[in-house]
């Protein structure tokens, strides 16, 4: 199994969700992240004093696979999420040692 | 003793003016409190609301009579004590048959509001308990004696032996504006400086308080500029008006600015132009005309929009403005008013007896007369603000103290300070 951890623009969250979907993921979560990568964050202007904000605003998607379906997840979330602009954000891939479901206590590729 | 005819109408809008002023300073708590950060929200609105507290219980003990009682440097402490034997001929407003208790209600959200203003300067860093002690000993030794010195009869009156025309603050610019501008900047420098004010962004959590409170300002502001008529006539329509024209062209004004010198125009620019020409048109409310107010209110966008910057080139921590938005915009008005004056189109004031008269502004036919009184006045006015403020802070300063530890100042004063948190996540 394998853990498909995406940080992407906010304002992609929909188009990546319904990429997964399509992809056959069931389930997906998503939590507000902040952070800076090679843009460096931006700056903002407040009465004239200019302010550097260096942790921009991001979404952070953590899915749990199939190791057969990591590499489709991971380009469904690519190509979702891509705008080509810098900031986009990365997308890895680590593996997992094992799963529980909570409701039933099945382990492993059961409890995907 | 002369004959007191009530006015209902007069009285019916000057209470509705006293409403509308009174909400301007929890309106004052929202565009104070969303320019902080988020760990210090609680305790900047905090301020505002104390001084709705303090500054309302000791004017119906000796604030009204000490502004408004008779007497040449101070008024009279005691001879309005508990504000209950009121003679209502003997009031300022009687000749509207406003009743002299409406009068002193309408007058003590003034003060109030006076005192709130000045903790824009002095965000993030003051403790509570002084800040509460300073409300009541500034009313005292500050507001009071210059609300008396300006309106009460006092020494920038209408009377004074300084001037030559009588002064003109329809409505606060002096007393108010220039006050407690003069006041944040005292106060503001004795502080120091907030821990990494000029190299860590302190940016404002929450701009849609700030305009919310740009919003409830501007709405209670009517009560406070056409409100200081004291009746419902052709004055207070003129008041009205320029209320209305002087900070709409002030957003232009400043956001002018903005767009030249940063590119964007921003939304806190929009709400602080309106603040601005708000400050500026509060003396010149009932003298001048529409053209008047208009160019009031640009030069006040302009010039308040560049002021702000002060701070950084001087190293002084004015956390929110309360120097480049309320002592210059209080100046602009003031001074302004020796160049736009218009008392032909729309005076009240009619001299009695030895009274000084107010002259019409340089640029409508009345000379200098009028811009060089308004120019002394507003001086002594700084200068009498920022040493007593400073003297009152010092002695603050030394006796309990004026400035919460470092600790507490990077966790966040809301929670040292009060026990709360704004937000779950209060950064």
């Amino acid at each position: 199994m394998k853990l498909v951890t995406a940080i992407i623009q906010p304002h992609r969250v929909d188009e990546v969700r319904a990429a997964l979907e399509a992809a056959g993921v069931k389930g997906v979560t998503v939590s507000e992240a902040a952070g800076y990568g090679r843009q460096k964050g931006h700056t903002e202007v407040y009465r004239g004093a200019e302010y550097t904000v260096d942790l921009v605003p991001k979404t952070r998607l953590e899915v749990l696979v199939d190791d057969a379906d990591a590499a489709t997840v991971t380009e469904a979330i690519v190509s979702a999420a891509q705008t080509g602009k810098i900031g986009d954000g990365k997308v890895w891939v680590v593996p997992v040692d094992d799963v529980a479901r909570v409701r039933t206590g099945e382990h492993g590729a059961d409890a995907l | 003793m002369e004959e007191f005819t009530l006015d209902s109408g007069n009285t019916a809008w000057m209470i509705v003016a006293t409403a509308l002023v009174l909400l301007m300073t929890p309106g004052l708590a929202f565009f104070y409190g969303g320019m902080v950060r988020a760990k210090s929200v609680l305790n900047m609105m905090m301020m505002s609301f104390i001084s709705i507290a303090t500054v309302a219980v000791i004017w119906v003990l000796y604030g009204y009579g000490l502004t408004f009682g008779s007497g040449d440097l101070i008024g009279n402490p005691s001879g309005f004590f508990g504000l209950n034997d009121f003679d209502d001929a003997g009031s300022l407003a009687a000749g509207s048959g406003v009743p002299a208790l409406v009068m002193a209600a309408f007058q003590a959200t003034f003060a109030i509001i006076t005192v709130a203003l000045i903790s824009g300067s002095i965000a993030d860093r003051m403790k509570f308990g002084a800040w509460t002690v300073f409300t009541v000993v500034w009313a005292t030794l500050v507001y009071f004696p210059v609300a008396h010195a300006v309106w009460g009869g006092g020494l920038l009156g209408w009377d004074n032996p300084i001037t030559s025309s009588s002064p003109i603050d329809f409505a606060g610019g002096t007393v108010v504006h220039i006050n407690a501008g003069a006041a944040g900047l005292a106060l503001a420098l004795l502080l120091g400086t907030r821990k990494g004010f000029g190299k860590e962004p302190m940016r404002p959590h929450n701009l849609p308080f700030v305009m919310l409170g740009a919003a409830l300002l501007w709405f209670g502001w009517f009560g406070f500029n056409a409100g200081s008529e004291f009746a419902a006539d052709a004055t207070s329509g003129r008041a009205f008006l320029n209320t209305v024209v002087a900070p709409a062209i002030a957003i232009l004004g400043w956001l002018l600015v903005e767009k030249i010198r940063d590119g964007k125009p921003t939304s806190l620019g929009a709400a602080s132009g309106i603040v601005a020409g708000l400050v500026a048109i509060t003396p010149a409310a009932a003298s001048v005309d529409t053209w008047g107010a208009l160019a009031i209110g640009f030069i006040a966008g302009v010039l308040c929009a560049l002021a702000v910057g002060l701070k950084y080139k001087f190293g002084y921590d004015d956390s929110l403005d309360v120097v480049g938005v309320h002592l210059v915009g209080g100046l602009v008005g003031t001074i302004l008013i020796g160049f736009f004056a218009n008392l032909g189109e729309v005076t009240t004031w009619a001299g009695e007896g030895e009274d000084l008269v107010p002259m019409d502004g340089l640029f409508y036919g009345g000379g200098v007369t009028q811009l060089v009184t308004q120019t002394v006045v507003a001086l002594i006015a700084v200068v009498f603000s920022f040493v007593m403020t400073y003297l009152i802070g010092l002695a603050i300063k030394y006796t309990i103290g004026l400035r919460v530890s470092e600790d507490v100042e990077v966790s966040g004063i809301d929670l040292a300070e009060h026990g709360e948190t704004a937000y779950e996540e209060a950064k």
